[in-house]
């Protein structure tokens, strides 16, 4: 049973699954399934500095705190408890292409040659952890919301403006994957 | 005499009056501030203690346990689903969303309520250029960190330190949004 458990597990199982997240949040206090408000609480309860977005009794919210703590947590519990000993698999294209870059290590979820403690102060590394970072947090905020308040709870409710959204953060990763990351990979 | 009386009070009455409906509007910018990004609003009106919040905590382990057994913080899974060429993230999402939908659907069909008794509200979104222009910027990221919100904390869980760089970043790009929040085009 553990076994199987370490496996990676496939979509038709993970899928539903993180859709149950939504009615268990709902349930357990009437919350609505959203990770990137967590960041805006960060900086509502560390730095406001007098900016009317961050004006906001954010212990209210800390329900979200706690979530994202819990996924941490959970994180750390599948990577030491059921770990899959196996290198992540990937499309054989894709490692074709990857290896033209010198990127050979797929032991981790993280692409270890791209993202480590030595490469954040190359240009490669500020480009892809640094600069990708920002443009998460600020497009996730400007849109109102990431892949877990759109595209997951918002097309549940069968919202347009997150279908919207979702559509547009696709667009966004298409022409960032095919055509920028290329470029910068070459660096 | 009487009529002195009676217009002290009348004058108390209306500072009562004025500062409850300062209190009213304080009240409702504090909503309305919370609101602007429709996902976090706190509709529970019961007051708990903090540990009941230690449910989200085991929601969240959860969560973050299927993100990581899924491979969906995989970086390199990203790249395959940006390329399509794999229909794993498509799947895990897809039937995310369809679960979701069906469960949105029974909730509000027979009206369940919440572990406390409380109804469970929807808010619908409201259209904003931020979910085109936001919501493009947000994908040139996820392209390339291979992570949204959740995966970055979860790929922090599993042991990839130096992705604490990219949250502190993704902290410091919401932070931004909030300053200049007012110049942008909504």
């Amino acid at each position: 049973m553990l076994d199987i458990i370490k496996q990676p597990w496939p979509w038709y199982i993970a899928g539903p699954l993180i859709g149950l997240i939504v009615p268990a949040l709902l349930i357990l206090g009437n919350k609505a399934f959203g990770i990137s408000s967590s960041l805006r609480h960060i900086c509502a309860a560390c730095l406001p500095a007098n900016i009317p977005f961050f004006k906001y009794d954010w212990k209210k919210e800390a329900w979200n705190l706690f979530f994202v703590s819990g996924v941490l947590v959970g994180g750390f519990l599948a990577a030491h408890y059921l770990n899959d000993p196996d290198p992540v698999r990937i499309n054989p294209k894709l490692n074709a292409e990857l290896s033209g870059y010198g990127i050979t290590n797929h032991s981790n979820l993280v692409p270890l040659d791209l993202m480590n403690w030595q490469t954040i102060f190359t240009l490669k590394g500020f480009l892809l952890m640094i600069a990708g970072g920002f443009l998460v947090g600020f497009g996730t905020r400007y849109a109102g919301g990431c892949t877990s308040g759109h595209s997951i709870i918002g097309l549940s409710m069968l919202q347009w403006p997150s279908f919207i959204a979702t559509c547009c953060f696709m667009i966004g990763g298409f022409i960032v994957a095919n055509l920028i990351l290329p470029l910068i990979l070459s660096l | 005499m009487r009529n002195q009386s009676l217009s002290t009070i009348n004058s108390q009455l209306s500072s009562v009056n004025s500062q409850l409906s300062s209190v009213n509007s304080q009240l409702s910018s504090e909503k309305d501030v919370r609101s602007l990004d429709a996902m976090c609003i706190n509709e529970s009106q019961l007051e708990h203690k903090w540990y009941h919040l230690l449910k989200y905590l085991i929601a969240g382990i959860f969560f973050g346990i299927i993100l990581v057994k899924a491979e969906v913080i995989s970086w390199f899974r990203i790249q395959e689903m940006f390329r399509l060429q794999s229909f794993h993230m498509y799947g895990v999402i897809g039937s995310a969303v369809i679960t979701g939908m069906i469960s949105v659907w029974l909730i509000k069909k027979f009206k369940v309520k919440t572990i406390y008794g409380e109804p469970v509200t929807f808010h619908p979104k409201k259209f904003d250029k931020g979910q085109v222009y936001g919501g493009l910027l947000f994908g040139f990221g996820w392209a390339l960190t291979g992570a949204c919100p959740g995966p970055i904390f979860a790929q922090i869980g599993t042991g990839a330190t130096v992705v604490i760089v990219t949250l502190l970043s993704a902290i410091a790009g919401t932070w931004v949004y909030g300053l200049i929040r007012e110049k942008l085009p909504h």
